[in-house]
């Protein structure tokens, strides 16, 4: 049985062709070859930053001009806008990794010391050595700030959230755009007002507790904008299920909704408390710097990872850098773990699962 | 009229039954939730009203002079956010410009080239980038990124230096041995760092925006013969034209709040600083943070006002911002 003469030939649909790749490698030869050469005799350059900042338009330039030799011009627009997206990826991933790992690689030489996470700095001058000292001060301060801030931003904020879905109205609509504007809240301007209604007002001393509660002012917003799209994605059917079966809307909240939203509620809480545990500048501005162990958080300066850190890093002693390089892979190590635990817990978004 | 009305209406039908009575435990539970919905409005609408109390003493001693005055000498009562304002739209300005095209790229590989199988990774990893503390962004651009990336900024200024904010004075492009911290603690660097600080929050509101645009177009611009690019141009881009602008207003008011980091890198001057790319600059929030600790109780009233100031300004552009993202997504719904 032959085929007649003039079968229609199968297209190719395959998405990468041989061809291309060979295009893209030697794109990337010339690229970085043309990079040598013109830092080595025309722009006295050095640098990876500098190389690369340079090597990609090369590298664009040859995948067009290769891609034109075989193709017209709309293929070669396609090809450089893949090439392009590729590459802003590459980039922002290749910044995300450098800026993760540079704490943790240059804390190495304080984190190596025990003593770094059983003392506090009172005793540690400015020119002792990284046996002597450690930021014991700030992990206690941080815990407790944000505990305080947890302990008012969790009840508030998801009951708002309910709100938020629970009833409609004008009422309603004002208080989610009030919260959309203070998603992005200045931190700093969080911290201006604990310190103008709490401080000045009240009559607080600067303490953990003013700390706290300007990290919750400025998590508020974050929490409840998140609980609520999370909440916004539980099936109307369930809730309707239930209202149908006649239990009132408390039940109907309390034993479908929230459970049903339970793994994103969670998720939304803990990327909130990632964000407050980084914030500096409202613990700089309500509770102040203090070298020393405090484990009252309502009473004298207390001190968290990121102003340590802020702090350590800004003075001018080279084993002072050290302590706030590791006081940097310790906090960034923490909101890692809070990430982790966040995405570990999420799982399937709600009202996605049945479909 | 009212006879009809009654003949519609007999005495003996049955009265329509009430499925949840008035009062009760639904009574309270929404009454809790209302006051739980006002405290959190409280809050957020009280942070105006304390500034402006707390910032009213040193408004009115500064008068109008406090938006045109560049020093900040409190003590002599020549103070005022003309400069940082300025310095404050730079950074901005420059964060903006890295983190515009940044994002962008980012999120359409993440909606439309990446594989399946990693694209939830990559939004985790873009989330990820977003709960980085700025301090540690801030760490990076002061001890690494700013020395290591010297010849960006004396590249830019030598063959570009003939426009006016790009000039640096002070050096001799043709001595070899000239300082070049003269580009460090720069608008420039502050405006890097900030920049991929903000980038992420740009990230997620665009994907979000693309991953949006409907199936059917798609297919349609592909079985019309476009291009993965032509269908992206033609479908993705202008359906999610207002997570674009959405997105980038909400990290410019980011980028305008933005503190420690701006302080950790710039080195502080109190003059208007239009040329980015030299050392020194400001920002009204990185002088809150520098003048704190020294301020008397007069100087905290002018920091409150500077606050207040960045505080405005912050509410405006996400005002403008959740406006425009909300009318992107009007329409959808859980049910459906």
């Amino acid at each position: 049985m032959t085929l007649p003469a003039d079968h229609e030939v199968r297209r190719d649909t395959r998405a990468l062709h041989v061809q291309d790749v060979i295009t893209l490698v030697g794109a990337a030869v010339a690229a970085v070859a043309v990079t040598g050469w013109v830092s080595g005799r025309i722009l006295p350059i050095s640098g990876a930053i500098a190389f690369v900042a340079i090597a990609f338009p090369v590298f664009l330039a040859f995948t067009a001009l290769l891609t034109w030799v075989g193709h017209d011009g709309l293929t070669v627009r396609d090809r450089l806008a893949a090439v392009l997206a590729h590459g802003v990826a590459a980039v922002a991933l290749i910044a995300l990794v450098c800026i993760v790992a540079f704490p943790l690689v240059q804390g190495i030489d304080a984190l190596v010391h025990v003593n770094f996470f059983t003392q506090d700095m009172s005793n540690a001058g400015t020119l002792d050595p990284l046996t002597l000292g450690g930021i014991l001060h700030a992990i206690v301060g941080t815990l407790q700030q944000i505990t305080i801030a947890l302990v008012i931003t969790v009840p508030l904020g998801l009951a708002c959230a309910v709100f938020l879905n629970e009833t409609r109205g004008a009422f309603t609509r004002f208080v989610r755009t009030i919260v959309e504007a203070m998603t992005a809240l200045p931190s700093i301007v969080a911290g201006l007002f604990v310190y103008a209604s709490l401080i000045i007002g009240l009559g607080i001393e600067r303490s953990g507790f003013a700390a706290g509660c300007a990290i919750s002012v400025m998590m508020l917003p974050i929490t409840v904008r998140a609980a609520d799209v999370v909440i916004r994605l539980v099936p109307g059917s369930l809730r309707e299920a239930s209202l149908a079966l006649g239990a009132p809307q408390w039940r109907t909240v309390w034993h479908v909704v929230l459970p049903t939203a339970r793994s994103g509620l969670t998720t939304a809480v803990l990327l909130g408390t990632a964000r407050g545990v980084g914030e500096t500048s409202p613990v700089l501005i309500t509770a102040g710097f203090t070298p020393f162990l405090n484990f009252n958080p309502f009473v004298d300066s207390q001190v968290s990872l990121p102003l340590a850190t802020f702090t350590l890093v800004t003075s001018s002693e080279e084993t002072m850098k050290a302590r706030g390089y590791g006081a940097a892979a310790v906090l960034m190590a923490l909101v890692l773990g809070l990430f982790v635990l966040a995405r570990a817990i999420s799982g399937r978004e709600p009202g996605r699962r049945r479909r | 009229m009212s006879d009809a009305m009654s003949l519609r209406a007999p005495e003996s039908v049955e009265r329509r039954r009430r499925v949840r009575p008035p009062g009760g435990a639904d009574w309270a539970f929404r009454s809790v939730l209302r006051v739980a919905g006002f405290a959190v409005l409280a809050i957020m609408a009280t942070v105006g009203l304390f500034l402006t109390q707390r910032g009213a003493d040193a408004l009115g001693q500064a008068g109008f002079g406090f938006f045109t005055t560049e020093e900040w000498a409190t003590e002599s009562g020549r103070f005022g956010i003309a400069a940082v304002l300025v310095g404050t739209l730079l950074i901005a300005t420059v964060a903006l410009c890295i983190a515009f095209p940044l994002a962008l790229g980012f999120a359409l590989y993440i909606s439309e080239y990446a594989p399946l199988r990693i694209r939830r990774s990559l939004i985790s990893l873009v989330d990820l980038m977003a709960a980085v503390p700025s301090v540690v962004y801030g760490l990076f651009g002061m001890v690494y990124l700013q020395w290591n990336a010297l010849e960006i900024p004396r590249w830019i200024s030598e063959y570009f230096g003939w426009i006016p904010f790009l000039r640096v004075d002070g050096v001799d492009p043709d001595d070899p041995l000239a300082s070049e911290t003269v580009y460090a603690t720069s608008t420039f660097f502050a405006g890097i760092v900030v920049g991929f600080m903000i980038m992420p929050f740009i990230c997620s509101v665009m994907r979000e925006a693309f991953s949006r645009a409907p199936v059917g177009e798609r297919e349609g611009a592909y079985a019309l013969g476009a291009t993965k690019w032509g269908m992206i141009r033609a479908v993705v881009l202008p359906f999610g034209r207002s997570g674009v602008i959405g997105g980038t207003m909400l990290g410019l008011g980011r980028a305008l709040g933005e503190t420690i980091a701006v302080y950790m890198i710039i080195s502080p001057v109190f003059a208007i600083q239009l040329h980015i790319l030299a050392s020194g600059g400001n920002s009204v929030s990185a002088l809150i943070a520098q003048k704190w600790g020294t301020a008397s109780p007069f100087g905290l009233s002018a920091l409150m006002a500077a606050g207040l100031a960045l505080f405005l300004l912050t509410l405006v552009v996400n005002f403008v911002a959740s406006a425009v993202v909300a009318r992107s997504r009007s329409g959808q719904g859980s049910e459906g």
